[in-house]
C-alpha cells in the first residue's frame, strides 16, 4: 500500500498538508427516506479537519443528498451529525451556528440575481456576521481578487459568464470565513471551458487546507487534491480510498463499472 | 486559426484589402415610409387591421371634439347658458369643481384637506424617485407621521373615547383599561401559540406589544384637542374620500397580502390554516356584499349604543377585502422563485425573515409589480361602490349634482361623466405608467 502511495505521489505531487486529528465531521447510522424512497441507509463518515474529500457515483446515488444533510438543506430522519462539535437536531440556533461555519457551492450558482456582485458577497457578513458595510465590503474584494474578478463587483450575477458566476459563488461562500466547504457538482452546469478557472480555485482553496467536501465527476481534480474519494450507490457508501488505490484499484464490481463509464 | 486584418500586409494577391463602403439603405427601410411599411403595412392582414383603425379613430375623435371643445359651452351663470347646448357644459362644471374634490367639506375648513394633499405629496415624491434621498426618512413620514396628521387635519382629531365592554362607568379609563386588556390578551394567546409551533416566541410576542403601543399612541394624539373644527365624515365627499380610502386600501393591502402569502406558504399548520381561511372569505364574497355588511349587519351585532363610523368601515372592508386579492398576487411571485434562491440564502446561515426580506420578496415582488398595479387600479376604481352605502366618492358626487334643478341641461350628465372619466383615467394611467418605469428600472437584466 505504501508503495503505490509514493509512486502515485511521484506523478502528480498532491498537495500533502498536515491534517489534524480534529474530527469536523462525523455522520453515524445516517438514514434518511423521501416518503417510501429510501435515499441515505447507514451512511457512516468521519471527516478530519483539513481533509478534502470527493464524493462521486451515479446519479441518485444520494451524494447530493448526504452532503445537503450536513448543512441541514435536508434532515435525516435517523442517525446523528456532528458538525464542528454542533449536533445536528431541530433546534434552529444550533443549525444557524453550523450554516455560519459551513460554506456550500452548488451545481447551479444560486446566486442573488438583484443584487450586485459585490451585493452578493456582503450580504450574510453584514446581517449574519454583523459586520460593518464597510469592512465587508473589503473582504468580498479581497476574495473577488482571490477568484480573479475584483472588476466585476458592481455588475449583476445575469452579466456574467457561468464560470465567473461559479466563482462568485466560492467568494460569496468564503466571505462568510467558513471552517468548512462543501460542493455540489460545482463544475455540472458549466461550459467545458470554464471548468478549469473553477477548479483552480478549488485546488487553491485546497492548498490552503480547506476541509473540503466535493460532489464531483472531475476525477483530474479528484487525483490532485482529495486525500479521499467515496463512492456512493443506491444511498450507500460502497467504497473509500485513497484516489490513487481508488482509481488504479478499485474493489468493488460497481466502482468498476462506474470508473470505466466516466473514464472511458 | 489566424486573422488576417486589412491593414496587414498580405503577400496574398487574391486578399482582399480594401472593403466595399456602406451603401446607404433604400428609402423603403428607414425614415417614415420605411416605419410604416414595417409597423402598419407589413401585411395584408396588418394594412386591413391599419385601415380599420384609421376608421374607428374617425368615428370617435371628430365628434369628442366636436363635443368637448367646438360645440361646447364655455362661459355662463346657470342652466340657461346651456339649455340649449349640444355640447359639454363647462360653466356647470366650473360651478361644481371644488364639490367634486371636497364633498361637502365646509368652506372655511377647506385649507385642512389641501395641507393634508400636500403633506401627502411631499411624502410621496421623494419614495417614487429613485434618485432622490433620504428614502429611510421618507417612508418613517410616510407610515407614521403622515397618517396621523392626515387623521387629526380631517377629522379634527379631540376624540373622547367611552369604552366597550367593561361594567364601569363610561369614560376614557374604562377605554384604557380595556385597552391593556385587549393588548395583554392577544400579546399572550400569539406568545403561547408562537411557542407552541417552536417559533420564535419572545421576539414575536414584542413585536406584537410594541404594535400595541403604537396604536396607543395613535389614539392618544387622536384625542388631543389641537383647537380644530369637528368635520363628521358625512360631509366628505368628491376626489377625496376616494384618495382616502384609495389610499387606506393600498397602503394597508400591500403589507397584510404579503403577509398573507408568507403565511399561506408557511411551514406552521395553524398559520396556513388562518391566512387561507382569510383569503378564501374575501376572495369569496363580492365587494359590494362586504359593503353592505358593513355598513347594514355589523351595527346589529354590535352592542347598543356602539357605532363606528361608516367611512372607517368602508375603509376596513375595502383594506381587507383588497389584502385578499394582494396575497395571491404575491403568493404568484413567491412561486416564481425557484429553490435555489432559498437554498442559497439559507446556506449562508440567513434566518427566514432575512431571508424573506433581503432575497425572496425583492425578488417576488418585482416579478409581480404588474399584478400589484394591477389590483392598485382595480382597487381605486372600486371606490366609486361606496355610493351604495351613502358616501359619495368622485363619482357620487358627480352624480349628485345631476338633481341641482339650477344646473339641469340637455348635457349635463354627459360632461359630469366626461370629468369623472377622465380624472380617474388620469390616476389610473400615471399608476400603470409608473409602474412601467419601475419595472424597466428594476430589472437587472436576467433572471438567476
Amino acid at each position: 500500500m505504501s508503495e503505490s502511495t509514493g509512486a502515485a505521489a511521484a506523478v502528480s505531487e498532491p498537495p500533502r498538508l498536515k491534517i489534524s486529528d480534529e474530527i469536523a465531521i462525523e455522520m453515524v447510522g445516517v438514514n434518511k427516506w423521501y416518503g417510501d424512497f429510501h435515499v441515505l441507509k447507514d451512511i457512516d463518515l468521519t471527516v478530519k479537519r483539513g481533509e478534502r474529500i470527493v464524493i462521486c457515483g451515479p446519479s441518485g446515488s444520494g451524494k447530493s443528498t448526504m452532503i445537503r444533510c450536513i448543512n441541514r438543506l435536508e434532515e435525516h430522519q435517523r442517525g446523528n451529525i456532528v458538525v464542528d462539535g454542533i449536533e445536528l437536531t431541530d433546534d434552529l440556533k444550533r443549525i444557524d451556528e453550523i450554516r455560519r461555519e459551513v460554506g456550500m457551492v452548488f451545481q447551479h450558482f444560486n446566486l442573488f440575481p438583484h443584487l450586485t456582485i459585490l451585493e452578493n458577497c456582503t450580504l450574510a457578513p453584514i446581517w449574519v456576521r454583523k459586520m460593518p458595510k464597510k469592512e465587508a465590503e473589503d473582504i468580498a474584494m479581497h476574495y473577488l481578487e482571490r477568484v480573479k474578478i475584483p472588476e466585476q463587483a458592481l455588475k449583476y450575477p445575469g452579466q456574467l459568464s457561468g464560470g465567473q458566476q461559479q466563482r462568485v459563488a466560492i467568494a460569496r461562500s468564503l466571505c462568510m470565513n467558513p471552517r468548512i466547504m462543501l460542493f455540489d457538482e460545482p463544475t455540472s452546469a458549466l461550459d467545458p471551458e470554464m471548468i478549469k478557472e473553477v477548479l483552480d480555485v478549488m485546488v487553491g482553496l485546497a492548498e490552503e487546507g480547506m476541509t473540503m467536501l466535493c460532489v464531483t465527476h472531475e476525477m483530474g481534480f479528484a487525483r490532485q487534491v482529495a486525500n479521499r474519494v467515496i463512492f456512493m450507490d443506491y444511498g450507500q457508501i460502497i467504497e473509500q480510498n485513497e484516489p490513487e488505490l481508488f482509481f488504479d484499484n478499485p474493489q468493488h464490481d460497481r466502482t468498476k463499472l462506474f470508473l470505466s463509464q466516466i473514464l472511458h | 486559426m489566424t486573422m488576417t486584418h486589412a491593414d496587414e500586409s498580405t503577400s496574398e494577391a487574391y486578399v482582399r484589402d480594401r472593403m466595399v463602403e456602406d451603401a446607404a439603405p433604400p428609402s423603403s427601410s428607414v425614415g417614415a415610409i420605411g416605419w410604416m411599411r414595417a409597423n402598419l403595412f407589413s401585411s395584408i392582414p396588418n394594412t386591413i387591421l391599419t385601415l380599420l383603425g384609421i376608421y374607428i379613430v374617425y368615428l370617435v375623435v371628430p365628434p369628442l371634439i366636436e363635443f368637448t371643445l367646438v360645440n361646447a359651452v364655455w362661459e355662463g351663470e346657470d342652466r340657461t347658458a346651456c339649455a340649449q347646448a349640444h355640447g359639454a357644459c363647462w360653466p356647470y362644471v366650473e360651478a361644481y369643481f371644488w364639490t367634486f374634490i371636497y364633498g361637502r367639506y365646509p368652506d372655511p375648513e377647506r385649507w385642512r384637506v389641501n395641507l393634508t394633499f400636500f403633506l401627502f405629496a411631499i411624502g410621496l415624491v421623494p419614495l417614487l424617485v429613485p434618485q432622490m434621498p433620504f428614502k429611510r426618512e421618507g417612508l418613517i413620514y410616510m407610515l407614521a407621521f403622515f397618517p396621523v396628521a392626515a387623521l387629526i387635519l380631517l377629522t379634527g382629531g379631540d376624540f373622547t373615547y367611552a369604552g366597550f365592554f367593561l361594567p364601569m362607568p363610561e369614560g376614557e379609563l374604562r377605554f384604557w383599561i380595556e385597552f391593556l386588556l385587549v393588548a395583554a390578551a392577544v400579546t399572550g394567546g400569539i406568545y403561547l401559540l408562537t411557542r407552541e409551533a417552536g417559533g420564535n416566541a419572545k421576539g414575536t410576542a414584542l413585536s406584537i406589544l410594541a404594535g400595541f403601543g403604537v396604536l396607543a399612541a395613535l389614539f392618544f394624539v387622536a384625542s388631543i384637542d389641537f383647537g380644530l373644527v369637528e368635520v363628521e365624515t358625512p360631509l366628505w365627499g368628491g376626489l377625496l374620500v376616494t384618495l382616502v380610502i384609495a389610499v387606506t386600501g393600498i397602503a394597508a393591502s400591500l403589507p397584510i397580502g404579503i403577509a398573507l402569502a408568507l403565511g399561506r406558504r408557511s411551514n406552521l399548520p395553524i398559520v396556513r390554516l388562518i391566512s387561507v381561511i382569510f383569503i378564501e372569505f374575501w376572495r369569496g364574497v363580492p365587494l359590494i356584499t362586504v359593503l353592505f355588511m358593513s355598513s347594514v349587519m355589523l351595527p346589529l351585532f354590535l352592542p347598543e349604543g356602539i357605532t363606528f363610523d361608516k367611512l372607517l368601515r368602508a375603509l376596513i372592508g375595502v383594506a381587507l377585502f383588497a389584502s385578499a386579492y394582494m396575497a395571491e398576487v404575491v403568493r404568484g411571485g413567491l412561486q416564481a422563485i425557484g429553490k435555489g434562491q432559498y437554498e442559497g440564502a439559507m446556506a449562508l446561515g440567513l434566518r427566514y425573515w432575512q431571508m424573506m426580506s433581503k432575497i425572496i420578496l425583492p425578488q417576488a415582488l418585482t416579478l409581480v409589480i404588474p399584478g400589484i398595479v394591477n389590483t392598485f387600479i382595480g382597487l381605486f376604481k372600486d371606490t366609486t361602490l361606496v355610493l351604495i352605502i351613502g358616501l359619495f366618492d368622485l363619482l357620487g358626487i358627480i352624480q349628485s349634482s345631476y338633481t341641482d334643478p339650477n344646473w339641469a341641461s340637455p348635457t349635463q350628465s354627459h360632461t359630469g361623466y366626461l370629468v369623472a372619466a377622465l380624472i380617474f383615467w388620469v390616476f389610473c394611467f400615471s399608476m400603470s405608467r409608473y409602474s412601467i418605469y419601475m419595472e424597466r428600472r428594476l430589472d437587472t437584466g436576467h433572471k438567476r
